[in-house]
């Protein structure tokens, strides 16, 4: 679709703004992303191996 | 086994233990780096555990209380580059990751906005990618991050920004529907709109 009424051309610092909120929008999202991953509770495994190495170490000594 | 003999030395205990519990204090992050890397959470969470081991196996090497969150992230990465040297067909697998993130995205309580992001990210050059999550979400500063990623501080920071421009030009036009539209239609959508990014470069 055609849009039929002229737009005034956003000013330049318009244009600005607008492409720097739109990055901090990325921004959020993108931590979002990460923090939701932190917020995962850690799979049992990954604890146990540690675990596991840690204990093999005291044995040793 | 082969790796113990690293382990010998004068025996610390207590600084063993001290490792061990900030080591585990930082799995969540480990892992949150390991899938912006890998791409799926299997072979992410391989690669967190591989990452995981190989920092206890040096922790002789680490220095207490310096930043291990930065030492534990290197060592991920240089996992991850390895295993992707030996790989061959690597870039196969990548798509094939790629498709499989975007089919398993069917959450329909997730924001549509973070799955695009997701699949936007995994569209941008690798070197991109990790420096942009790094100083983006990871929250390390350039220098920490040209010092993970074995890199000068500019090339970091041009890293990020190009990421950042690339990924806005593929949300901004990112005009994909999840509902109706095929997987592999969406994904085709996003490859061109990629491919066109980068020959304007």
């Amino acid at each position: 679709m055609i849009d039929q009424k002229p737009r005034k051309k956003p000013s330049r610092s318009a244009a600005l703004d607008e492409a720097r909120l739109r990055q901090q929008a990325i921004g959020v999202k993108l931590r979002q992303m990460f923090d939701a991953v932190v917020n995962e509770p850690v799979p049992d495994d990954f604890i146990e191996i540690l675990r596991r190495a840690d204990e093999q170490r005291s044995e040793k000594s | 086994m082969g790796g113990a003999a690293r382990a010998e030395g004068p025996a610390n205990p207590a600084r063993d233990e001290a490792f061990r519990r900030e080591l585990e204090g930082l799995i969540p992050h480990l892992r949150a780096f390991a899938r912006t890397l890998a791409g799926d959470p299997t072979s992410a969470d391989d690669l967190a555990q591989d990452a995981m081991m190989k920092a206890w196996d040096a922790r002789a090497s680490f220095e207490m209380g310096t930043n291990m969150k930065a030492w534990t992230f290197m060592i991920l990465r240089n996992q991850f580059y390895s295993e992707k040297r030996r790989s061959w067909r690597q870039s196969q697998l990548d798509q094939e990751a790629a498709e499989r993130t975007l089919v398993a995205i069917d959450d329909p309580a997730s924001p549509v906005a973070l799955d695009e992001l997701r699949l936007g990210l995994q569209m941008l050059p690798l070197e991109q990618r990790e420096a942009l999550i790094l100083v983006g979400a990871g929250g390390f500063a350039y220098e920490e991050a040209a010092e993970i990623c074995g890199c000068a501080v500019g090339t970091v920071k041009s890293r990020v920004s190009r990421a950042r421009r690339a990924l806005q030009g593929i949300l901004t036009s990112g005009d994909y529907r999840r509902d109706g539209a095929a997987a592999g239609e969406a994904m085709g959508k996003i490859l061109a709109h990629a491919e066109r990014l980068s020959n304007q470069r």
